[in-house]
């Protein structure tokens, strides 16, 4: 008798012809993912179905608490797996199976056989039954109710034979990989990184941003920023962080540019800094933590003017949730106390007393005028410049 | 160069001291409670260590205790004192200006009971003995004072409140929070009134982890940690040979010569604030020249945050401290400088130097031309 999982996936069978393209992804972030619990594992694909089986003594909880993070899982069955060795043994084996998890429970259930090996000699319906009635024997205190039964047991027959009752909800969402790359502007604050597990949900790689700006930001709030990078990157898989040194710009829009507008302005470069780094790698969109009305500069009038600066998509997965809700998320995910680290962050140094709250596009174009000078050499530099690490 | 001016914080640990301790981790690694050999050689370590200590303040090496640092000392002091004298009374006094390793354990006091008056401090962050004649009652059992503070460098009056106490009140017992001082001032308890002191070993050039508890025989303490009975049942835990060795050692470097360093302590200190002096918006805390510590000076530098400041000088290779811990987030207020009353622009732009004999003059110049280079560019962005 062999134990093993067994991964169910929702949304991706029903994708047609990049079925296998999706079913490769999610075993890679499965693989993935199983490296950081103990033990080795085998990922394979068998007959449209995905098993993870141990190699080595493994924790089932850790397995389990690793593969709970991976998109596009929507159940993990752990499952035993035993040899065929004829219908008698495989009437004892179940009622092992049964006598191991249910002796001490009075519940209804149900056994559903699947017979994918079309020459096995009993047929589905018999083997139901027949099965059904070895457990009775073994469980008195069990009964059989088919329509709805508190326990399944599943008892799946090809070369092996599968036999499981538990399904462990898993994220669902679908496989990191299979929906293109998007880059996260990541602030160190608590939105942020939520926007960025939500959208990684979807499926989407993801890169991301941090504007740095020493000496006004300090090495540990830069620190902080690589820290949730890896926290998010337990969902998302290997994260590539791109930091970049946001200080000079700063600094010449302090010096030019009305001090009211400085958060509206700013946001607006560090949005083109993000598309163009996004750009070059292969991303085909932004991701931000904004959500209407949490601070002047993310009113729908903010939104709008930092958003014209853009051609990619710029998607706002937390745009209609109040801050509890994204705290709770934060904290579903495990980020929430990373991010509430007192460092300050590169948008809350300049802050203006009163920042404009309903900024006007032409007001903020005609401010930006006084950049002309500078500007676009000092964002080269910027892009150029950015200091990459990847983080998992 | 590399400026490191946050010697009250850490201290770099002599090369001597590592080279004992290492000595013990890899050879004479044994347990003091082993009966054999290798835990008898051990113990000599920790009886060589206490007597290094007891030398430097001329009392008895039973009376010297090793503990994991000065935070446990502290605690030590009020808990265990409370502890053991509450039949005779229930209050304590402290000052306004301790560190929150004597302040927290007296708050906790509080909860349980207790009850804590707080010596006030004057501008420079000094308490009176007038202050501390006020504030005693029929049912004071302990009174604990630093003897320099943290953040400032302000020398309290201990010796003399010491020596009031133990004339006027000798029940009382009298706590001296060390940890800035022990190595750079000659303490002799038994004359000065004190029966209990704290100190630890990485502010004198000793490794971290390792403090020590002068406890005079004629103190009633309880201890705070129990176990296996080490130190004679007074504080439990397997003896942290490497850790005491190296802070008796690193004492006993302390003591060498120490008139010579503190002068010398003092010449960086004068360099440093005649040249701050030069630059505007400047403001000083605490007492001038040899009136304060010898080794601390704080400075706000109007207009420019702390956090930025330090930050800014991170960058040229100058490392000092936030004089308060001040942010947006509020994380804490420092203690003395609102004790001083220091306004909220001179809190959160305070910065604290602090030497030590490995510091040099070319080193106090080179900070200096670098705060005439960035003070001005800092200021130009400051908060709207």
């Amino acid at each position: 008798m062999e134990k093993a999982f067994l991964i169910k996936y929702a949304e991706i069978g029903i994708k047609g012809k990049n079925r296998y393209m999706f079913e490769d992804a999610l075993m890679k972030q499965i693989r993935f993912a199983l490296e950081k619990a103990d033990g080795t594992f085998e990922v394979t694909k068998e007959q449209g179905r995905i098993y993870v089986i141990p190699q080595t003594e493994f924790d089932p909880d850790d397995a389990v608490e690793a593969m709970k993070k991976v998109f596009g899982i929507a159940g993990i069955c752990p499952v035993v797996i035993v040899e065929d060795e004829g219908f008698e043994k495989l009437k004892e084996d179940v009622a092992a199976y049964m006598k191991e998890r249910y002796s001490d429970q009075t519940a209804t259930f149900k056994v559903n056989v699947r017979r994918a090996k079309k020459t096995y000699p009993v047929s589905s319906m018999d083997a139901a039954s027949d099965l059904g009635e070895r457990i009775l024997e073994t469980l008195p205190q069990l009964s059989v109710d088919v329509h709805h039964p508190d326990v399944m047991v599943n008892v799946e027959i090809r070369t092996k034979i599968y036999i499981y009752s538990e399904i462990i909800p898993g994220p669902g969402g679908m496989p990191v990989g299979t929906n293109g790359k998007a880059m996260l502007l990541l602030s160190g604050g608590i939105d942020s990184p939520v926007a960025g597990y939500m959208i990684a949900k979807r499926g989407v790689k993801i890169e991301a941003v941090y504007f740095h700006a020493p000496p006004y930001t300090s090495e540990r709030a830069k620190q902080k920023v690589v820290d949730l990078a890896r926290l998010v990157s337990r969902y998302s898989g290997p994260m590539r962080l791109h930091i970049v040194n946001f200080t000079d710009i700063q600094l010449y829009i302090y010096d030019q540019c009305p001090h009211e507008e400085l958060t509206i302005i700013m946001r607006r470069y560090m949005m083109k800094i993000a598309e163009q780094i996004g750009q070059k790698s292969g991303c085909l969109g932004l991701i931000t933590g904004e959500s209407i009305g949490q601070v002047a500069s993310q009113t729908i009038q903010s939104l709008a003017v930092t958003n014209e600066v853009c051609t990619m998509p710029v998607f706002r997965p937390v745009i209609g949730f109040d801050k509890q809700e994204i705290v709770d998320v934060a904290q579903k995910i495990d980020t929430y106390d990373t991010s509430i680290q007192p460092y300050e962050d590169c948008c809350t140094i300049f802050v203006a007393k009163h920042p404009v709250t309903k900024p006007n596009l032409n007001i903020i174009r005609r401010s930006e005028q006084k950049l002309q000078e500078k500007i676009d050499e000092m964002l080269k530099t910027a892009v150029d410049q950015a200091e990459v690490i990847t983080v998992s | 160069m590399e400026v490191y001016l946050d010697n009250s914080a850490t201290t770099r640990c002599s090369q001597k001291v590592c080279d004992l301790m290492v000595k013990i981790l890899r050879e004479d690694y044994g347990n003091p409670s082993s009966m054999h050999l290798k835990g008898v050689e051990a113990e000599r370590y920790m009886k060589e260590a206490a007597a290094r200590i007891a030398a430097t303040m001329k009392v008895s090496q039973r009376e010297i205790f090793f503990t994991s640092g000065g935070t446990e000392s502290n605690n030590w002091a009020l808990i265990g004192t409370a502890l053991a004298n509450q039949r005779r009374g229930k209050h304590l006094v402290i000052s306004q200006v301790e560190h929150p390793a004597v302040s927290a354990p007296a708050a906790w006091l509080e909860e349980q009971g207790f009850e804590v008056t707080a010596l006030p401090a004057d501008h420079q962050g000094k308490i009176s003995l007038e202050a501390l004649k006020k504030a005693v009652r029929p049912d004071t059992i302990l009174v604990s004072v630093m003897y320099v503070n943290n953040e400032i460098g302000a020398v309290e009056p201990v010796e003399e409140m010491g020596r009031w106490l133990k004339k006027e009140h000798p029940d009382i017992v009298f706590h001296v929070d060390a940890i800035q001082a022990y190595g750079k001032y000659r303490i002799y308890p038994e004359k000065a009134g004190i029966d209990l002191l704290s100190a630890s070993g990485h502010k004198l050039h000793g490794p971290k982890g390792a403090g020590f508890l002068y406890i005079s025989k004629k103190v009633k303490i309880s201890p705070i940690i129990w176990g296996g009975g080490q130190q004679g049942g007074m504080r439990s835990g397997t003896d942290n040979v490497p850790g005491a060795a190296g802070l008796g050692l690193a004492a006993q470097e302390a003591y060498e010569n120490l008139e010579e360093k503190r002068e010398y302590l003092y010449q960086l200190k004068e360099k440093l604030t005649e040249g701050l002096k030069e630059l505007d918006q400047v403001v000083l805390h605490g007492p001038e020249g040899r009136q304060g510590a010898p080794h601390i000076v704080s400075a706000s530098f109007l207009g420019v945050r702390s956090e930025v400041l330090l930050h800014a000088l991170e960058d040229k290779k100058i490392y000092v401290s936030a004089g308060s811990a001040c942010s947006t987030h509020k994380k804490s207020k420092s203690p003395t400088l609102t004790a001083i009353e220091a306004d909220a622009r001179e809190r959160e732009s305070a910065v604290r130097f602090s030497f030590s004999t490995e510091n040099t003059a070319e080193e106090i110049a080179y900070t200096l031309s670098a705060l005439k280079e960035l003070l001005p560019v800092l200021r130009r962005y400051t908060r709207s």
